[in-house]
């Protein structure tokens, strides 16, 4: 039969196969304890994910087109009314905007009087996210800007209503994020009512934060809005995150169950924006 | 390795190649679950009919790259596939004889220790998932194994 051509001249013995799977066995494992201690292997995860790029692309197409389809087949009376809704939503920004120019200055005319540093101002920009890797233990997102564009690992992503995540892993082209809600990842907060520091800690649920470290007399009640607080170094200050539903204080218990609401639709984004905050920008523009 | 023209190695780097992409499409929540392990699947695939020239260390060039496309520890899945088709290549004569029936309860198997030793490696490293997280891909590969082996029969009459 010629199929079995090449395989079978000499049946059984395939040469070496126990040498090559106890090689390959040995570097897995030097691999993975070298990776689990410490990052000494970016460049090598770079290396294999710049090659895996045009991949991603490939995968992410069939998305992308249909986007594109969906936006260009939008009828006319859409677009018109959505035309509509964005020019009277850009005036109310334009005003906002010239107050905050206005505000901006006092703000630091005052900083100033007061003799203390003047705020830096955050640089942005937008990214797409390319891939979505959620399931409850692990949410973590793609996206597709990197090193090429200054991105550096832990830098913060936001979109327009609130915290996504920060980098963890950054490639050439593109990046690994965690978002928020991934149970392993925690962000110092405060309550933006009256300054209240804790932490937010992910569920592995899209819509739900969990305070785990709140005593039950702590000042929270549902409706607090939870910004960044900036202390733990990764985020900026006063980045909404969040916003309390549900304050349950158990009498035996030494902490309160609270829970809140991501500001921003964590599973529903398409693009998320990256922050070079004020001093952490410096050193990665330059 | 020396046997395989470029030509005939095609299909295969392509078979991969397409396993890797549904490997990290995007899917809807419920059904990432039970997304099948289709890189295993094939690497098993080739690993039975073609074992001279697609054995272990293609299989742990293609885990490596999993590996960083999920964003898993480095040499997890490179460690687990080479050790499945270590025991493919070791039984290929075996299961190119086995009907379908056998067939599909030893990839069970394989699967099995797939994902048994993708468990042992998060354990050793503290990565927590959920015991759903292991039985749903292996029980879904093995209903999908049929149609993995009807797909890459055409590439494997060009391969070979």
């Amino acid at each position: 039969m010629a199929i079995y051509r090449s395989d079978n001249a000499n049946l059984a013995r395939i040469p070496a196969l126990g040498i090559r799977v106890l090689a390959c066995i040995a570097m897995s494992i030097v691999l993975m304890v070298i990776d689990h201690r410490q990052n000494h292997l970016d460049a090598l995860r770079k290396a294999i994910g710049a090659a895996v790029y045009p991949v991603q692309i490939v995968v992410d197409a069939p998305f992308r087109l249909w986007n594109w389809l969906t936006d260009s087949v939008a009828d006319r009376g859409a677009l018109q009314s959505e035309l509509a809704r964005l020019e009277a939503e850009r005036l109310l920004t334009r005003a906002e905007l010239l107050q905050l120019t206005a505000l901006r200055a006092e703000n630091d005319r005052l900083r100033k009087l007061l003799d203390a540093r003047a705020r830096s101002h955050d640089d942005i920009r937008v990214a797409e996210i390319l891939s979505v890797d959620a399931n409850p233990y692990r949410h973590n997102i793609v996206i597709g800007i990197g090193t090429r564009d200054g991105v550096y690992e832990g830098q913060a992503i936001v979109d327009a209503n609130g915290v996504v995540g920060q980098v963890l892993e950054v490639g050439l082209t593109t990046s690994q994020a965690i978002l928020i809600s991934d149970p392993s990842h925690a962000l110092p907060i405060e309550v933006s009512r009256n300054g209240l520091r804790t932490i937010a800690k992910g569920t592995g649920a899209f819509d739900r934060l969990d305070l785990p470290f709140l005593p039950n007399n702590a000042d929270i009640r549902a409706g607090d809005v939870l910004v960044t607080s900036g202390l733990g170094g990764a985020f900026p200050a006063g980045y909404p995150v969040a916003v309390v539903d549900s304050v349950n204080r158990i009498p035996q218990e030494p902490f309160a169950d609270v829970t809140a609401v991501p500001s921003s639709a964590l599973d529903q984004v398409r693009e998320v924006l990256l922050i070079w905050a004020g001093a952490a920008a410096e050193g990665a523009n330059e | 390795m020396s046997s395989a023209a470029p030509a005939r190695r095609l299909p295969v780097v392509v078979s991969i190649v397409v396993a890797l992409m549904v490997m990290i499409a995007p899917l809807p929540d419920w059904a990432v679950t039970f997304r099948p392990d289709w890189l295993t699947l094939t690497l098993i695939y080739w690993a039975i009919w073609l074992p001279r020239s697609w054995s272990v260390g293609s299989a742990w060039l293609a885990g490596l790259v999993l590996d960083v496309a999920q964003g898993t520890l480095l040499g997890q899945h490179a460690l687990a596939l080479c050790i499945v088709v270590f025991v493919t290549v070791r039984l290929h004569l075996l299961m190119r004889v086995f009907p379908v029936s056998q067939l599909t309860a030893t990839v069970f198997s394989l699967l099995a220790l797939y994902q048994f030793i993708l468990f042992w490696t998060n354990g050793v490293a503290g990565v927590p998932v959920a015991a759903i997280h292991y039985w749903a891909p292996v029980i879904s590969g093995a209903i999908f194994w049929p149609l993995v082996t009807m797909l890459l029969h055409g590439a494997r009459m060009r391969a070979q």
